[in-house]
């Protein structure tokens, strides 16, 4: 019996194929950052900003911005110490490179997790990926500001970042 | 053969009527009176955010209103005007991006405001929003965020007394 090469090949190629789209619609296109479920810290890093996604950043960078609230980007954000603690132990454990995390590969490429990055605007890959945009639509009345993420994100505040 | 298997099939219906329908009926009487009570509760609990809130928002008042009479011995009352006043004033004390209240509040209290990151502000007229001033912890640490923002210093008693009644009135 004559081994049947072209249906196997084919089949194995379509396999692949759809394993790779698969593993690309699970990570959401390296798009997907969970959004902050803890009500407390969606509360107080949610008020004046959309609660970004503890993901978007490392470990160290969440510790010290809770160890700088009262100049936080130019704004006094002190919480009281108990407060603060509850919710650094949350933004560490979800951190983007927390044990177990797999949606903040791309966004942190090329980052020193020591150097404590501050602002997700001024990362590497964030930088990349928003090069096109004009200089006109960052100072539209509906956006003003690169924290804005919703204005051109709809679905931002369900993690969701790739249009 | 026919006329028989009519009857059965008539005398089927009878039992229909006498037996089922009073049952059904039972029970949709009974599901009435558990809707009743289900509206009932839930009018109840809809009044008790704005209950608490008032009470809340009294007992804060009076608290500022001490505070304020301390300071100043010819303290007569807070005043909604005054508290309208100091939303709407231009500050050149504060932070430059955030001059005045109706900054970010916007000019109507019983609209939305947004922050610089545009992010939504629920309406702080108390007609609009009647469970906003419920925590008086969250009231206090927004007068404190938010004075030190636009005016560059913490608001006095008299101050957010004024504010709260320009807010409660609207």
């Amino acid at each position: 019996m004559k081994f049947p090469t072209r249906p196997v090949s084919l089949g194995l190629l379509v396999l692949a194929f759809s394993a790779l789209v698969f593993s690309r619609a699970q990570a959401g296109g390296g798009h997907y950052y969970p959004p902050v479920v803890d009500p407390v810290v969606k509360e107080e890093c949610g008020s004046c900003h959309l609660a970004f996604p503890a993901a978007m950043l490392p470990a160290a960078s969440w510790k010290r911005m809770m160890g700088e609230l009262e100049n936080h980007f130019g704004d006094n954000a002190a919480v009281d110490p108990a407060l603060a603690r509850k919710i650094t132990a949350y933004l560490v454990a979800n951190a983007g490179d927390a044990a177990g995390q797999r949606y903040s590969a791309k966004l942190l490429r090329g980052v020193d997790a020591a150097s404590a990055p501050q602002r997700i605007t001024a990362l590497p890959q964030w930088v990349r990926e928003h090069r096109k945009v004009p200089d006109w639509e960052w100072r539209h009345k509906d956006v003003r500001s690169k924290a804005n993420c919703t204005a051109c994100h709809a679905d931002a505040e369900l993690g969701y970042y790739e249009d | 053969m026919s006329a028989s298997g009519y009857v059965q099939h008539y005398s089927a219906k009878v039992s229909d009527i006498y037996f089922i329908r009073p049952i059904k009926m039972f029970k949709s009487r009974f599901k009435f009176a558990q809707t009743k009570v289900a509206v009932g509760a839930l009018l109840l609990l809809s009044c008790l955010p704005f209950a608490a809130t008032a009470a809340s928002l009294e007992a804060q008042l009076s608290q500022y209103a001490a505070t304020a009479k301390a300071a100043n011995p010819g303290f007569a009352g807070f005043s909604a005007a005054r508290g309208e006043a100091l939303h709407t004033r231009n500050f050149a004390s504060g932070k430059p991006d955030t001059p005045a209240c109706t900054s970010c509040h916007g000019k109507d209290p019983r609209s939305a405001g947004q922050t610089l990151t545009g992010k939504r502000i629920e309406a702080v007229a108390l007609s609009v929003s009647p469970s906003r001033y419920a925590d008086p912890a969250k009231v206090e640490k927004w007068f404190k965020r938010n004075c030190n923002e636009v005016i560059g210093r913490e608001c006095t008693a008299q101050e957010k007394g004024d504010w709260l009644t320009f807010v409660g009135s609207r």
